[in-house]
């Protein structure tokens, strides 16, 4: 029986796993390949961030991406730019509305303004950015605005804006086809206390073809 | 023979240009400028600056400094790093700055959030009301493509690339560069989620006064938006001035106006708490 999670990716599958709830995740994806992101049990916040293999300085640009479209959100057709205004990847296929880049990644340390003091201890995406960024030498500097796919944030007409319930669910999932040869870096967010998770942090599955 | 053909005539000839004026430089020592801030006195003054279109500056400022950027002739682009200045890997996060505020638009009473949940500047004066947090600085293929090159080297410098200049002068590199605040240029989100620019002229005065709160390294870059459409490079010079203020006390409005704001002025006085 055909696996759902596989139908429509281009060429022959190179790599397919599962990324365990609040995990961090680090792969090399090459030039022309594919990655699917797959929402397994729907809403989970994958928060994404993207460096140049050949460059690290070179990386994702929530700012250049979001000009270079004239949107905030990200959605089929969607061409990731770095920092150098080039395209690192497009967004080929989403059956997801769209998805979020303006609202970062959660932190220890965002968490005390946002929620209290009493959640400087839980785990939050930027531990699990640093901890992935450290294997290859990169570190706080390399922090920058990401994406966070199936994760849902409007903007109000006075401005107000805030990270709510998600538009996702089961099995939808987010192609990326790589425009250049990258670092992609995960977290798979492990908050707790908004609904970027449904306030339940489950798995997520990776899987690249080309 | 020419007047600097030897080291006397050349030593002369360039001590003959001291003390000339031009619109874009620093007035050293500040409280030295003709046009001090209202109320603010010549020995408070820490910085008075005007920025040329297409320059840059960088300074640091300590705790307490009151900073205003004044946009003196309508079509300036305020574009700003922030540091803290004692440990630069603390940096702004323009995501938790909108995202712990729960608003999309810069303002008198809002805050400037660095990545660590701490308050790096307090908005006390705007009578702009046009800024943009969301589409960043210009790089040098936008500038390629509008004005035919964006090189530091030439007429159409790139905000990213004035960026990477001041941040190598405090050792700083590329990888410092971080999402960046743009001042005075304003872009709003449709419902739709479009960014909508308003790009002006506006009138020229408009400013916008901001209060440290923690000691900090402050990089401006005064280049055309990177959605200005206008196809001559416009941009007019800016203007800035910091001087001497209080510590913010703990019964400051702005420091109490949220609890969100509140915690993260507690994480500052937690910092200097040493």
């Amino acid at each position: 029986m055909s696996d759902p999670a596989l139908h429509g990716l281009p060429g022959e599958i190179r790599h397919d796993e599962v990324v365990a709830a609040r995990a961090p995740w680090d792969h090399v994806l090459r030039k022309g390949e594919t990655l699917r992101i797959v929402d397994v049990e729907g809403n989970q916040a994958v928060d994404f961030l993207l460096y140049a293999l050949a460059d690290d300085a070179e990386r994702y640009s929530a700012q250049d991406t979001i000009a270079a479209q004239g949107n905030i959100f990200l959605k089929t057709g969607s061409v990731l730019l770095s920092n150098e205004g080039r395209p690192m990847a497009t967004v080929t296929a989403t059956n997801v509305a769209y998805h979020d880049t303006i609202g970062g990644a959660c932190s220890c340390e965002s968490n005390t303004l946002r929620y209290g003091h009493h959640t400087k201890s839980q785990h939050a995406c930027v531990e699990n950015f640093l901890q992935a960024n450290a294997r290859h030498g990169r570190g706080k500097r390399d922090m920058v605005s990401n994406i966070n796919w199936f994760m849902n944030v409007p903007v109000e007409a006075d401005g107000t804006l805030g990270i709510v319930d998600g538009i996702s669910s089961p099995g939808l999932y987010v192609d990326l086809r790589a425009e250049m040869d990258l670092v992609v870096v995960v977290s798979n967010c492990p908050q707790i206390n908004n609904p970027c998770n449904g306030f339940n942090p489950t798995p997520v599955r990776m899987i690249v073809a080309g | 023979m020419s007047s600097t053909a030897d080291p006397y005539a050349a030593q002369a000839h360039a001590r003959a240009q001291g003390g000339t004026r031009v619109e874009a430089m620093p007035t050293l020592p500040p409280g030295d400028v003709a046009d001090l801030p209202p109320g603010v006195a010549a020995d408070q003054m820490l910085w008075a600056e005007t920025i040329a279109p297409g320059g840059y500056t960088a300074k640091q400022l300590g705790r307490g400094a009151r900073l205003r950027l004044t946009d003196i002739a309508g079509d300036a682009c305020a574009s700003m790093l922030v540091f803290n200045a004692e440990r630069p890997a603390e940096r702004l996060n323009v995501a938790d700055t909108l995202k712990v505020q729960w608003n999309a638009y810069l303002g008198a009473g809002k805050l400037i959030l660095s990545d660590m949940g701490r308050v790096l500047f307090s908005i006390l004066e705007d009578d702009a009301g046009t800024h943009d947090a969301f589409c960043g600085a210009s790089n040098a293929a936008a500038n390629a493509r509008r004005y035919g090159d964006g090189d530091n080297w030439g007429d159409h410098p790139n905000a990213r690339d004035r960026f990477m200049l001041a941040l190598a002068k405090f050792g700083l590199a590329r990888k410092d560069i971080h999402p960046c605040l743009n001042w005075f240029k304003g872009v709003r989100i449709a419902d739709d989620g479009a960014t909508v620019l308003d790009a002006g002229p506006f009138p020229a005065g408009r400013h916008v006064t901001l209060r440290a709160e923690m000691d900090l390294i402050v990089v401006l870059a005064n280049c055309p938006h990177v959605l200005d459409a206008r196809p001559a490079y416009t941009v007019t010079p800016l203007r800035v001035d910091a001087w001497r203020g209080p510590l913010t006390p703990a019964n400051d409005p702005i420091r109490n106006a949220t609890p969100e704001g509140l915690r993260a002025f507690l994480n500052v006085e937690d910092l200097y708490r040493r």
